[in-house]
């Protein structure tokens, strides 16, 4: 599962690519300046983050209904990843909202699930760490990724409509309005980037894993010679 | 009729336990009550602010001292191996879950009539005409929660920090429910009961079919060894 060398070379060009977008080749936003560029990567890591779960949803039915190994390494490395670019979310995010909004923080519909999401993300990873046996832990962290990826949409629809029925404040239109071209076109190959080295990560992790699984078969082996 | 008398049966057993030792119901009201006692201290609200957090602070009341009970739904059938002979016996996995659910629901249900109860004498809140809807948006609310819980129960108990991963698990995916029964039950309070009534007690209803219904799809994956 290792990544090809092709992808590897795909990945490098592409996030080269974004970087020069984002800095130098999309233009300086008018009011909110400088700091603006760091929507591109928020905005990206925030896709990744949502494939990531959805990925773990898909992968944990799978491995419930296959019960093979493969399917199990597949959805711990989703989580992992998408945990890493959701963390990010919630780090550029503040970075971003403190010098334009004025607030690190506000509790509407995105940001509320953006941190549920987070902490859905923690518990499988938790989960993970603290059953010894592999095909339970296989099978537990499955049901546990089913249950929670299904959470994500409910509470976000949840958060808006209880958003609605309490208005709050208008904080910002939306940031595709009235996006300038080459803004649009940062964006893409920003989000481009970004799944490609999610992909590129995850699949590294896969690796790593079946590396691990492979050397325990060995030791095995080993010690029942000896 | 085979189904519901293998959930009558575990459903049973465990009120039978339970009401031998009333650990688990004597607990939650406990810690209701301390937890009520905390808010006191925490944020003294007069009469106005009860009215707007009251809702809030009596539905985490609730799920803290919910939780605990959720705890002992499997502690007590590991110990004795005796998770082994109910999945040996010729019971469907599926009327274990719905039994210990039931279950979960009548302890929590009864601790929380109390601690509804005492919250009304110690915030001097007047249900009165409400106490319908109060009870309604409480039994959904809390149906939600034992589902979802006793499943969550049923994951942690293989871990080794059983009784910290179930509120890590659980809260996440209760959310929603919380948001339901505090937002129904701050328009069943207010006079006359906002439309917002009705969106969240069918926005309860979904969340629970939902939240029955994976649970039950999944519970065998969970008692697999």
């Amino acid at each position: 599962m290792k990544p090809s060398v092709l992808h590897a070379l795909c990945m490098l060009v592409l996030v080269l690519a974004a970087l020069y977008t984002a800095f130098l080749y999309a233009p300086t936003e008018v009011t909110m300046g400088e700091v603006q560029r760091i929507f591109y990567f928020h905005v990206s890591s925030a896709w990744t983050s949502f494939l990531g779960i959805f990925l773990v949803l898909l992968f944990s039915i799978f491995s419930l209904l296959n019960g093979s190994r493969a399917w199990d390494i597949r959805a711990a490395a989703a989580a992992e990843v998408g945990a890493i670019f959701c963390s990010l979310v919630l780090i550029t995010g503040p970075i971003w909202a403190k010098p334009v909004w004025g607030i690190w923080w506000t509790w509407d519909a995105r940001l509320t699930s953006f941190f549920v999401l987070w902490l859905i993300y923690m518990g499988y990873l938790m989960l993970r760490r603290l059953v010894e046996l592999p095909e339970q832990r296989a099978r537990l962290s499955a049901v546990f990724g089913i249950l929670g990826a299904m959470d994500v949409p409910i509470v976000y629809m949840a958060n808006r409509w209880w958003r609605t029925q309490h208005p709050q404040p208008v904080i910002a239109g939306g940031e595709n309005s009235g996006l300038d071209p080459a803004m649009r076109v940062a964006l893409f190959v920003s989000l481009a980037a970004f799944t490609s080295l999610y992909f590129y990560l995850w699949r590294l992790r896969c690796g790593i894993e079946e590396l691990q699984d492979s050397g325990d078969a060995l030791h095995r082996q080993f010690q029942s010679m000896s | 009729m085979h189904f519901l008398n293998q959930v009558g049966a575990i459903l049973w057993k465990d009120i039978l336990t339970e009401f031998r030792t009333k650990d688990a119901i004597a607990s939650m009201l406990l810690f209701g009550l301390l937890v009520i006692l905390m808010f006191h201290f925490a944020f003294e609200p007069d009469s106005l602010e009860t009215e707007k957090y009251g809702p809030g602070l009596l539905w985490v009341t609730f799920i803290f001292a919910g939780m605990l009970g959720m705890n002992r739904t499997f502690a007590g059938e590991k110990e004795n191996d005796n998770l082994q002979s109910l999945m040996l016996a010729p019971v469907n996995w599926g009327a274990i879950f719905t039994g210990k659910m039931l279950a979960n629901l009548l302890f929590m249900l009864m601790a929380e009539t109390v601690i509804l109860f005492c919250f009304c004498v110690f915030f001097n809140v007047n249900l009165g005409p409400r106490l319908g809807w109060v009870a309604l948006i409480t039994f959904l609310g809390t149906l939600g929660f034992a589902s979802a819980g006793t499943i969550l129960a049923a994951v942690s108990m293989n871990t080794r920090m059983s009784d910290v991963m179930l509120p890590i698990l659980f809260l996440p995916v209760a959310l929603p429910a919380v948001l339901g029964s505090v937002e129904s039950t701050a328009a069943a309070l207010t006079d006359p009961p906002g439309e917002a009534l009705g969106f969240w007690l069918r926005f309860l209803v979904v969340y629970d079919i939902i939240f029955i219904t994976l649970p039950l799809l999944l519970f065998d994956y969970v008692l697999e060894e």
